[in-house]
Protein backbone atom coordinates (compact mmCIF):
# COMPACT_ATOMS: atom_id res chain seq x y z
CA UNK A 1 0.00 0.00 0.00
CA UNK A 2 2.95 2.28 0.77
CA UNK A 3 3.87 2.24 -2.91
CA UNK A 4 0.42 1.69 -4.41
CA UNK A 5 -1.21 4.78 -2.87
CA UNK A 6 1.25 7.31 -4.42
CA UNK A 7 0.89 5.51 -7.76
CA UNK A 8 -2.92 5.77 -7.59
CA UNK A 9 -2.74 9.48 -6.64
CA UNK A 10 -0.29 10.16 -9.50
CA UNK A 11 -2.51 8.35 -11.98
CA UNK A 12 -5.70 10.17 -10.91
CA UNK A 13 -4.07 13.62 -10.82
CA UNK A 14 -2.31 13.09 -14.16
CA UNK A 15 -5.50 11.93 -15.90
CA UNK A 16 -7.57 14.82 -14.45
CA UNK A 17 -5.01 17.40 -15.60
CA UNK A 18 -4.89 15.90 -19.12
CA UNK A 19 -8.71 15.80 -19.38
CA UNK A 20 -9.01 19.39 -18.07
CA UNK A 21 -6.81 20.59 -20.96
CA UNK A 22 -9.39 19.22 -23.43
CA UNK A 23 -12.56 19.80 -21.34
CA UNK A 24 -11.91 22.94 -19.26
CA UNK A 25 -15.48 22.87 -17.84
CA UNK A 26 -16.99 21.60 -14.57
CA UNK A 27 -15.88 19.50 -12.81
CA UNK A 28 -12.45 19.09 -14.50
CA UNK A 29 -11.56 22.78 -14.80
CA UNK A 30 -12.46 23.34 -11.16
CA UNK A 31 -10.50 20.33 -9.90
CA UNK A 32 -7.42 21.19 -11.95
CA UNK A 33 -7.58 24.78 -10.61
CA UNK A 34 -7.68 23.41 -7.08
CA UNK A 35 -4.75 21.08 -7.82
CA UNK A 36 -2.73 24.03 -9.12
CA UNK A 37 -3.23 25.83 -5.80
CA UNK A 38 -2.12 22.67 -3.95
CA UNK A 39 0.99 22.59 -6.12
CA UNK A 40 1.83 26.20 -5.18
CA UNK A 41 1.48 25.36 -1.46
CA UNK A 42 3.70 22.30 -1.82
CA UNK A 43 6.26 24.42 -3.78
CA UNK A 44 6.47 26.75 -0.75
CA UNK A 45 7.34 23.78 1.46
CA UNK A 46 9.91 22.64 -1.09
CA UNK A 47 11.87 25.84 -0.38
CA UNK A 48 11.98 24.94 3.32
CA UNK A 49 13.01 21.40 2.42
CA UNK A 50 15.80 22.80 0.25
CA UNK A 51 17.12 24.87 3.14
CA UNK A 52 17.07 21.87 5.49
CA UNK A 53 18.85 19.80 2.85
CA UNK A 54 21.51 22.52 2.46
CA UNK A 55 22.11 22.49 6.22
CA UNK A 56 22.31 18.70 6.42
CA UNK A 57 24.65 18.26 3.43
CA UNK A 58 27.03 20.98 4.62
CA UNK A 59 27.02 19.79 8.25
CA UNK A 60 27.93 16.27 7.18
CA UNK A 61 30.77 17.50 4.97
CA UNK A 62 32.21 19.51 7.86
CA UNK A 63 31.69 16.67 10.36
CA UNK A 64 33.65 14.21 8.25
CA UNK A 65 36.24 16.86 7.27
CA UNK A 66 35.75 16.24 3.57
CA UNK A 67 37.97 17.94 0.96
CA UNK A 68 37.71 21.76 1.11
CA UNK A 69 35.52 21.55 4.23
CA UNK A 70 36.31 25.15 5.35
CA UNK A 71 34.31 26.38 2.31
CA UNK A 72 31.23 24.61 3.67
CA UNK A 73 31.72 26.44 6.98
CA UNK A 74 31.61 29.71 5.01
CA UNK A 75 28.36 28.59 3.35
CA UNK A 76 26.74 27.78 6.69
CA UNK A 77 27.94 30.97 8.39
CA UNK A 78 26.68 33.08 5.44
CA UNK A 79 23.36 31.24 5.50
CA UNK A 80 23.01 31.75 9.29
CA UNK A 81 23.84 35.47 9.05
CA UNK A 82 21.30 36.16 6.29
CA UNK A 83 18.55 34.18 8.04
CA UNK A 84 19.28 35.84 11.40
CA UNK A 85 19.30 39.44 10.15
CA UNK A 86 16.22 38.70 8.05
CA UNK A 87 14.30 37.30 11.00
CA UNK A 88 15.41 40.01 13.47
CA UNK A 89 15.08 43.16 11.38
CA UNK A 90 13.17 42.01 8.30
CA UNK A 91 13.75 43.13 4.73
CA UNK A 92 13.01 46.38 2.90
CA UNK A 93 9.31 45.59 2.67
CA UNK A 94 8.80 43.37 5.73
CA UNK A 95 9.11 43.83 9.50
CA UNK A 96 11.30 41.53 11.60
CA UNK A 97 10.67 40.20 15.11
CA UNK A 98 12.75 43.05 16.60
CA UNK A 99 10.77 45.66 14.64
CA UNK A 100 11.62 47.58 11.51
CA UNK A 101 15.33 48.02 12.35
CA UNK A 102 15.36 51.86 12.15
CA UNK A 103 18.28 52.03 14.62
CA UNK A 104 20.52 49.70 12.63
CA UNK A 105 19.38 51.25 9.35
CA UNK A 106 20.42 54.73 10.54
CA UNK A 107 23.93 53.36 11.17
CA UNK A 108 24.53 51.50 7.91
CA UNK A 109 22.06 53.19 5.56
CA UNK A 110 19.61 50.32 5.12
CA UNK A 111 18.35 47.25 6.95
CA UNK A 112 21.11 44.65 7.55
CA UNK A 113 19.52 42.11 5.18
CA UNK A 114 19.23 44.65 2.36
CA UNK A 115 22.70 46.03 3.14
CA UNK A 116 24.26 42.57 2.79
CA UNK A 117 22.19 41.78 -0.29
CA UNK A 118 23.06 45.03 -2.09
CA UNK A 119 26.69 45.30 -1.05
CA UNK A 120 27.87 41.70 -0.78
CA UNK A 121 25.61 39.21 -2.53
CA UNK A 122 24.89 41.24 -5.69
CA UNK A 123 28.56 41.94 -6.33
CA UNK A 124 29.72 38.40 -5.60
CA UNK A 125 27.05 37.03 -7.90
CA UNK A 126 27.89 39.47 -10.72
CA UNK A 127 31.60 38.67 -10.28
CA UNK A 128 31.00 34.94 -10.70
CA UNK A 129 29.11 35.62 -13.94
CA UNK A 130 31.73 38.07 -15.19
CA UNK A 131 34.51 35.52 -14.73
CA UNK A 132 33.00 33.72 -17.71
CA UNK A 133 34.43 36.39 -20.03
CA UNK A 134 37.98 35.44 -19.01
CA UNK A 135 37.40 31.71 -19.38
CA UNK A 136 35.59 32.08 -22.72
CA UNK A 137 38.54 34.06 -24.12
CA UNK A 138 41.00 31.44 -22.94
CA UNK A 139 38.83 28.54 -24.15
CA UNK A 140 38.23 30.16 -27.56
CA UNK A 141 42.00 30.42 -28.10
CA UNK A 142 42.38 26.67 -27.55
CA UNK A 143 39.10 25.21 -28.82
CA UNK A 144 38.10 27.11 -31.98
CA UNK A 145 40.54 25.35 -34.30
CA UNK A 146 39.68 24.74 -37.97
CA UNK A 147 40.45 21.00 -38.06
CA UNK A 148 37.49 19.69 -40.08
CA UNK A 149 34.77 21.04 -42.40
CA UNK A 150 32.30 21.08 -39.47
CA UNK A 151 34.68 22.95 -37.18
CA UNK A 152 35.36 25.41 -40.04
CA UNK A 153 31.62 26.10 -40.33
CA UNK A 154 31.32 26.53 -36.57
CA UNK A 155 34.29 28.86 -36.50
CA UNK A 156 33.02 31.07 -39.34
CA UNK A 157 29.50 31.23 -37.86
CA UNK A 158 30.89 32.07 -34.41
CA UNK A 159 33.07 34.89 -35.71
CA UNK A 160 30.26 36.38 -37.81
CA UNK A 161 27.74 36.24 -34.94
CA UNK A 162 30.29 37.62 -32.47
CA UNK A 163 31.03 40.58 -34.73
CA UNK A 164 27.43 41.10 -35.82
CA UNK A 165 26.16 41.17 -32.27
CA UNK A 166 28.35 44.09 -31.28
CA UNK A 167 28.62 47.71 -32.32
CA UNK A 168 31.84 46.76 -34.07
CA UNK A 169 29.86 44.90 -36.74
CA UNK A 170 27.87 48.03 -37.60
CA UNK A 171 31.07 50.08 -37.55
CA UNK A 172 33.04 47.74 -39.86
CA UNK A 173 30.42 47.25 -42.58
CA UNK A 174 28.18 50.27 -42.05
CA UNK A 175 29.67 51.95 -45.15
CA UNK A 176 28.36 49.26 -47.52
CA UNK A 177 25.80 50.50 -50.09
CA UNK A 178 22.15 49.42 -49.82
CA UNK A 179 22.56 46.92 -52.68
CA UNK A 180 25.16 45.04 -50.61
CA UNK A 181 23.28 45.26 -47.31
CA UNK A 182 23.13 41.45 -47.15
CA UNK A 183 26.89 41.59 -46.43
CA UNK A 184 26.37 43.94 -43.50
CA UNK A 185 27.63 42.00 -40.44
CA UNK A 186 24.56 42.57 -38.20
CA UNK A 187 22.35 41.34 -41.08
CA UNK A 188 24.51 38.21 -41.52
CA UNK A 189 24.40 37.55 -37.75
CA UNK A 190 20.62 38.03 -37.75
CA UNK A 191 20.28 35.61 -40.69
CA UNK A 192 22.37 32.94 -38.94
CA UNK A 193 20.36 33.30 -35.73
CA UNK A 194 17.01 33.42 -37.51
CA UNK A 195 17.35 30.48 -39.91
CA UNK A 196 20.10 27.88 -39.26
CA UNK A 197 19.99 28.41 -35.49
CA UNK A 198 16.21 28.39 -35.26
CA UNK A 199 15.95 25.28 -37.44
CA UNK A 200 18.38 23.40 -35.18
CA UNK A 201 16.74 24.66 -32.01
CA UNK A 202 13.26 23.64 -33.23
CA UNK A 203 14.47 20.13 -33.97
CA UNK A 204 15.86 19.89 -30.43
CA UNK A 205 12.65 21.34 -28.95
CA UNK A 206 10.41 18.90 -30.84
CA UNK A 207 12.60 15.98 -29.75
CA UNK A 208 12.59 17.16 -26.14
CA UNK A 209 8.82 17.69 -26.25
CA UNK A 210 8.19 14.15 -27.49
CA UNK A 211 10.56 12.82 -24.82
CA UNK A 212 8.68 14.78 -22.17
CA UNK A 213 5.32 13.34 -23.28
CA UNK A 214 6.80 9.83 -23.16
CA UNK A 215 8.27 10.34 -19.67
CA UNK A 216 5.02 11.87 -18.37
CA UNK A 217 2.98 8.94 -19.66
CA UNK A 218 5.39 6.49 -18.07
CA UNK A 219 5.01 8.27 -14.71
CA UNK A 220 1.20 8.55 -14.95
CA UNK A 221 0.84 4.89 -15.88
CA UNK A 222 3.18 3.81 -13.08
CA UNK A 223 5.85 2.35 -15.38
CA UNK A 224 8.46 4.87 -14.23
CA UNK A 225 8.66 4.74 -10.41
CA UNK A 226 12.09 6.13 -9.60
CA UNK A 227 10.51 9.31 -8.14
CA UNK A 228 9.19 7.16 -5.28
CA UNK A 229 12.74 6.28 -4.25
CA UNK A 230 14.32 2.84 -4.25
CA UNK A 231 14.08 0.61 -7.35
CA UNK B 1 58.63 35.53 -31.03
CA UNK B 2 56.65 32.38 -31.68
CA UNK B 3 53.35 32.29 -29.90
CA UNK B 4 53.30 29.07 -27.98
CA UNK B 5 50.10 27.03 -27.60
CA UNK B 6 50.82 26.91 -23.88
CA UNK B 7 50.78 30.67 -23.57
CA UNK B 8 50.24 31.68 -19.95
CA UNK B 9 46.49 32.16 -19.50
CA UNK B 10 47.14 35.12 -17.25
CA UNK B 11 48.22 37.19 -20.27
CA UNK B 12 44.90 36.45 -21.93
CA UNK B 13 43.06 37.38 -18.73
CA UNK B 14 45.02 40.63 -18.43
CA UNK B 15 44.25 41.64 -22.04
CA UNK B 16 40.55 40.85 -21.57
CA UNK B 17 40.57 42.93 -18.39
CA UNK B 18 41.99 45.97 -20.22
CA UNK B 19 39.67 45.48 -23.21
CA UNK B 20 36.65 45.52 -20.91
CA UNK B 21 37.80 48.13 -18.41
CA UNK B 22 39.27 50.82 -20.68
CA UNK B 23 36.21 51.39 -22.92
CA UNK B 24 34.09 51.72 -19.79
CA UNK B 25 36.35 54.54 -18.61
CA UNK B 26 37.10 56.14 -22.00
CA UNK B 27 33.85 55.80 -23.99
CA UNK B 28 34.46 55.23 -27.72
CA UNK B 29 30.81 55.65 -28.79
CA UNK B 30 30.55 52.95 -31.47
CA UNK B 31 27.28 53.06 -33.47
CA UNK B 32 24.23 51.12 -32.30
CA UNK B 33 21.95 49.58 -34.87
CA UNK B 34 18.50 48.26 -34.01
CA UNK B 35 17.25 44.83 -35.02
CA UNK B 36 13.71 43.84 -35.93
CA UNK B 37 13.34 41.92 -32.66
CA UNK B 38 14.08 45.01 -30.56
CA UNK B 39 11.75 47.14 -32.69
CA UNK B 40 8.93 44.63 -32.16
CA UNK B 41 9.28 44.96 -28.38
CA UNK B 42 9.32 48.74 -28.66
CA UNK B 43 6.29 48.79 -31.00
CA UNK B 44 4.30 46.64 -28.59
CA UNK B 45 4.88 49.09 -25.74
CA UNK B 46 4.28 52.12 -27.97
CA UNK B 47 1.00 50.70 -29.32
CA UNK B 48 -0.38 49.83 -25.90
CA UNK B 49 -3.02 52.41 -24.90
CA UNK B 50 -2.29 54.64 -21.91
CA UNK B 51 -3.96 53.45 -18.72
CA UNK B 52 -3.64 49.76 -19.68
CA UNK B 53 -2.20 47.29 -17.19
CA UNK B 54 0.73 45.05 -18.08
CA UNK B 55 2.68 42.38 -16.22
CA UNK B 56 6.45 42.73 -16.02
CA UNK B 57 8.07 39.63 -14.57
CA UNK B 58 11.56 39.83 -13.10
CA UNK B 59 12.82 36.28 -13.58
CA UNK B 60 16.51 36.81 -12.87
CA UNK B 61 18.96 37.34 -10.05
CA UNK B 62 22.07 39.51 -9.53
CA UNK B 63 24.22 37.13 -11.62
CA UNK B 64 22.45 38.30 -14.78
CA UNK B 65 21.96 41.87 -13.61
CA UNK B 66 24.54 43.50 -15.94
CA UNK B 67 22.68 42.21 -19.00
CA UNK B 68 19.03 42.20 -17.93
CA UNK B 69 18.80 45.16 -15.57
CA UNK B 70 19.43 47.86 -18.22
CA UNK B 71 16.75 46.47 -20.54
CA UNK B 72 14.26 46.06 -17.69
CA UNK B 73 14.90 49.64 -16.63
CA UNK B 74 14.44 50.94 -20.19
CA UNK B 75 11.15 49.04 -20.65
CA UNK B 76 9.77 50.15 -17.26
CA UNK B 77 10.76 53.73 -18.09
CA UNK B 78 9.02 53.51 -21.47
CA UNK B 79 5.86 52.16 -19.78
CA UNK B 80 5.92 55.04 -17.29
CA UNK B 81 6.35 57.55 -20.13
CA UNK B 82 3.28 56.07 -21.81
CA UNK B 83 1.24 55.98 -18.57
CA UNK B 84 0.98 52.21 -18.65
CA UNK B 85 0.26 50.60 -15.28
CA UNK B 86 2.73 47.93 -14.21
CA UNK B 87 2.08 44.80 -12.18
CA UNK B 88 5.39 43.25 -11.15
CA UNK B 89 5.80 39.54 -10.49
CA UNK B 90 8.88 37.37 -9.94
CA UNK B 91 9.38 33.69 -10.67
CA UNK B 92 12.88 33.93 -9.21
CA UNK B 93 13.23 34.75 -5.49
CA UNK B 94 15.64 37.63 -6.04
CA UNK B 95 13.62 39.13 -8.86
CA UNK B 96 11.72 41.05 -6.17
CA UNK B 97 14.84 42.98 -5.17
CA UNK B 98 15.76 43.52 -8.82
CA UNK B 99 12.36 45.13 -9.45
CA UNK B 100 12.56 47.23 -6.27
CA UNK B 101 15.96 48.53 -7.37
CA UNK B 102 14.65 49.67 -10.76
CA UNK B 103 11.63 51.47 -9.29
CA UNK B 104 13.83 53.23 -6.73
CA UNK B 105 16.21 54.32 -9.55
CA UNK B 106 13.31 55.72 -11.56
CA UNK B 107 11.62 57.44 -8.62
CA UNK B 108 13.42 60.81 -9.00
CA UNK B 109 12.60 60.88 -12.72
CA UNK B 110 8.91 60.01 -12.21
CA UNK B 111 7.96 61.53 -8.85
CA UNK B 112 4.26 61.51 -9.78
CA UNK B 113 4.12 57.72 -10.16
CA UNK B 114 2.50 56.29 -7.03
CA UNK B 115 2.86 52.78 -5.66
CA UNK B 116 -0.44 50.91 -5.71
CA UNK B 117 -1.87 53.24 -8.37
CA UNK B 118 0.67 53.25 -11.21
CA UNK B 119 2.68 50.18 -10.27
CA UNK B 120 2.63 47.34 -7.78
CA UNK B 121 5.10 44.67 -6.76
CA UNK B 122 3.34 41.35 -6.13
CA UNK B 123 6.53 39.60 -5.04
CA UNK B 124 7.94 36.14 -5.63
CA UNK B 125 5.84 33.04 -6.01
CA UNK B 126 7.28 29.53 -6.24
CA UNK B 127 5.84 27.06 -8.72
CA UNK B 128 7.06 28.38 -12.09
CA UNK B 129 4.76 27.29 -14.90
CA UNK B 130 1.92 26.26 -12.56
CA UNK B 131 1.95 29.75 -11.00
CA UNK B 132 1.52 31.28 -14.47
CA UNK B 133 -1.25 28.81 -15.24
CA UNK B 134 -3.06 29.52 -11.96
CA UNK B 135 -2.81 33.28 -12.59
CA UNK B 136 -4.79 32.71 -15.79
CA UNK B 137 -7.77 31.58 -13.71
CA UNK B 138 -7.58 34.16 -10.94
CA UNK B 139 -4.72 36.44 -9.91
CA UNK B 140 -6.22 36.91 -6.48
CA UNK B 141 -5.84 33.28 -5.48
CA UNK B 142 -2.15 33.27 -6.44
CA UNK B 143 -1.37 36.75 -5.10
CA UNK B 144 -3.82 37.57 -2.31
CA UNK B 145 -1.55 40.46 -1.26
CA UNK B 146 1.41 42.43 -2.60
CA UNK B 147 5.05 42.14 -1.46
CA UNK B 148 4.36 44.43 1.54
CA UNK B 149 1.41 42.31 2.66
CA UNK B 150 -1.21 44.85 1.51
CA UNK B 151 -4.39 42.97 0.52
CA UNK B 152 -5.11 43.10 -3.20
CA UNK B 153 -8.51 44.83 -2.66
CA UNK B 154 -6.71 47.82 -1.12
CA UNK B 155 -4.58 48.33 -4.25
CA UNK B 156 -6.42 50.61 -6.75
CA UNK B 157 -4.23 49.46 -9.66
CA UNK B 158 -5.74 45.98 -9.40
CA UNK B 159 -9.38 47.06 -9.38
CA UNK B 160 -11.08 44.95 -12.01
CA UNK B 161 -7.94 42.98 -12.80
CA UNK B 162 -8.90 39.33 -12.39
CA UNK B 163 -6.83 37.39 -14.91
CA UNK B 164 -4.97 37.73 -18.21
CA UNK B 165 -8.12 39.05 -19.92
CA UNK B 166 -7.52 42.34 -18.09
CA UNK B 167 -3.85 42.56 -19.06
CA UNK B 168 -2.49 44.10 -22.29
CA UNK B 169 0.73 42.11 -22.47
CA UNK B 170 3.29 40.24 -20.41
CA UNK B 171 6.98 41.13 -20.47
CA UNK B 172 9.46 38.76 -18.87
CA UNK B 173 13.13 39.45 -18.22
CA UNK B 174 14.47 35.99 -17.93
CA UNK B 175 17.79 34.38 -17.07
CA UNK B 176 16.65 30.78 -17.38
CA UNK B 177 14.00 28.45 -16.10
CA UNK B 178 11.29 29.35 -15.06
CA UNK B 179 11.11 32.35 -17.32
CA UNK B 180 10.05 33.69 -20.67
CA UNK B 181 9.50 30.24 -22.23
CA UNK B 182 6.84 29.37 -19.63
CA UNK B 183 5.13 32.76 -20.07
CA UNK B 184 4.92 32.11 -23.84
CA UNK B 185 3.59 28.59 -23.41
CA UNK B 186 0.79 29.66 -21.06
CA UNK B 187 -0.02 33.33 -21.60
CA UNK B 188 0.29 33.37 -25.38
CA UNK B 189 -0.41 29.79 -26.37
CA UNK B 190 -3.30 29.22 -23.94
CA UNK B 191 -4.74 32.70 -23.37
CA UNK B 192 -3.69 34.43 -26.61
CA UNK B 193 -2.15 37.49 -24.96
CA UNK B 194 1.03 39.06 -26.37
CA UNK B 195 4.26 38.12 -24.61
CA UNK B 196 7.55 39.91 -24.98
CA UNK B 197 10.74 40.34 -23.00
CA UNK B 198 14.47 39.99 -22.81
CA UNK B 199 16.99 37.25 -22.12
CA UNK B 200 20.72 36.90 -21.56
CA UNK B 201 22.93 36.62 -24.65
CA UNK B 202 23.72 32.95 -24.04
CA UNK B 203 20.09 31.88 -23.75
CA UNK B 204 18.86 33.90 -26.77
CA UNK B 205 19.44 31.12 -29.38
CA UNK B 206 17.13 28.81 -27.42
CA UNK B 207 14.35 31.40 -27.17
CA UNK B 208 14.53 32.85 -30.71
CA UNK B 209 12.37 30.06 -32.26
CA UNK B 210 9.41 31.56 -30.37
CA UNK B 211 9.77 34.79 -32.37
CA UNK B 212 7.84 33.59 -35.40
CA UNK B 213 4.92 34.33 -37.74
CA UNK B 214 2.44 33.30 -35.03
CA UNK B 215 4.05 35.93 -32.77
CA UNK B 216 4.35 33.50 -29.88
CA UNK B 217 6.91 35.99 -28.68
CA UNK B 218 6.49 39.60 -29.72
CA UNK B 219 10.14 40.46 -30.31
CA UNK B 220 13.05 39.73 -28.03
CA UNK B 221 15.81 41.78 -26.42
CA UNK B 222 18.88 39.56 -26.52
CA UNK B 223 21.72 40.31 -24.11
CA UNK B 224 23.47 43.61 -23.64
CA UNK B 225 23.03 44.48 -27.31
CA UNK B 226 19.26 44.09 -27.03
CA UNK B 227 19.31 46.37 -24.00
CA UNK B 228 21.42 48.97 -25.84
CA UNK B 229 19.06 48.79 -28.81
CA UNK B 230 16.06 49.49 -26.57
CA UNK B 231 17.89 52.37 -24.89
CA UNK B 232 18.55 53.72 -28.38
CA UNK B 233 14.90 53.33 -29.41
CA UNK B 234 13.63 55.19 -26.33
CA UNK B 235 16.44 57.77 -26.73
CA UNK B 236 17.69 57.17 -23.22
CA UNK B 237 21.29 55.91 -23.26
CA UNK B 238 22.21 54.04 -20.11
CA UNK B 239 24.59 51.40 -18.83
CA UNK B 240 23.92 49.04 -21.77
CA UNK B 241 24.95 51.68 -24.31
CA UNK B 242 28.11 52.35 -22.31
CA UNK B 243 28.82 48.62 -22.06
CA UNK B 244 28.57 48.01 -25.81
CA UNK B 245 32.03 49.47 -26.47
CA UNK B 246 33.54 47.13 -23.89
CA UNK B 247 31.67 44.14 -25.29
CA UNK B 248 32.71 45.01 -28.87
CA UNK B 249 36.40 45.22 -27.99
CA UNK B 250 36.25 42.03 -25.89
CA UNK B 251 34.67 40.17 -28.85
CA UNK B 252 37.34 41.54 -31.17
CA UNK B 253 40.06 40.33 -28.81
CA UNK B 254 38.49 36.86 -28.66
CA UNK B 255 38.47 36.75 -32.48
CA UNK B 256 42.16 37.73 -32.49
CA UNK B 257 42.87 34.90 -30.02
CA UNK B 258 40.99 32.46 -32.26
CA UNK B 259 43.10 33.60 -35.23
CA UNK B 260 46.34 33.16 -33.24
CA UNK B 261 45.24 29.70 -32.09
CA UNK B 262 44.57 28.67 -35.70
CA UNK B 263 47.84 30.07 -37.02
CA UNK B 264 49.65 28.07 -34.33
CA UNK B 265 47.75 24.93 -35.19
CA UNK B 266 48.54 25.13 -38.89
CA UNK B 267 52.17 26.00 -38.29
CA UNK B 268 52.60 23.06 -35.90
CA UNK B 269 50.87 20.80 -38.42
CA UNK B 270 53.19 21.98 -41.20
CA UNK B 271 56.26 21.50 -38.99
CA UNK B 272 55.13 17.99 -38.08
CA UNK B 273 54.60 17.15 -41.78
CA UNK B 274 58.05 18.51 -42.68
CA UNK B 275 59.67 16.53 -39.83
CA UNK B 276 57.87 13.36 -41.00
CA UNK B 277 59.07 13.89 -44.58
CA UNK B 278 62.75 14.26 -43.65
Amino acid sequence: MKRKLPLIITFCVGIIIIISEFIPHKPFGQISGELEIWFLIISGFAILLGQLSLLKVNFLKIKFKQKNWPFFVVTLVSFAIMVTVGIFWGTESNHGILGNGEGVASLIGSKPFDYLFNNVYQHLSATMFSLLAFFIASAAYRAFIARTVESNLLLIAAVLVMLGNTSLGSFLTGWLPQSLSFLHLPNIAEFIMKYPNTAGQRAIMIGAGLGLIGSSLRIILGIERSYLGGE
Amino acid sequence: MAINKNIDRRWIFLLIFFCVALPLIFIVGLPIETTENARLVHDLVQNTPSGSTVIISFDYDPGSKPELHPMAKAVVKNCFQRDIKIMVTALWPMGVQMAADIFSQLEPEFPDKAYGIDYVNMGYKAGGMVTIQAMGKNFREVFPSDVNGTPIKELPILNGVENYNNISFVCSFSAGDPGIKQWVQIVHDTYGKPVTGGVTGVSAPGILPYVNEQKQLNGLLAGLKGAAEYEFLVKSPGTATAGMDAQSLAHLLIIIFIAIGNINYWRNKKNAANAGGE
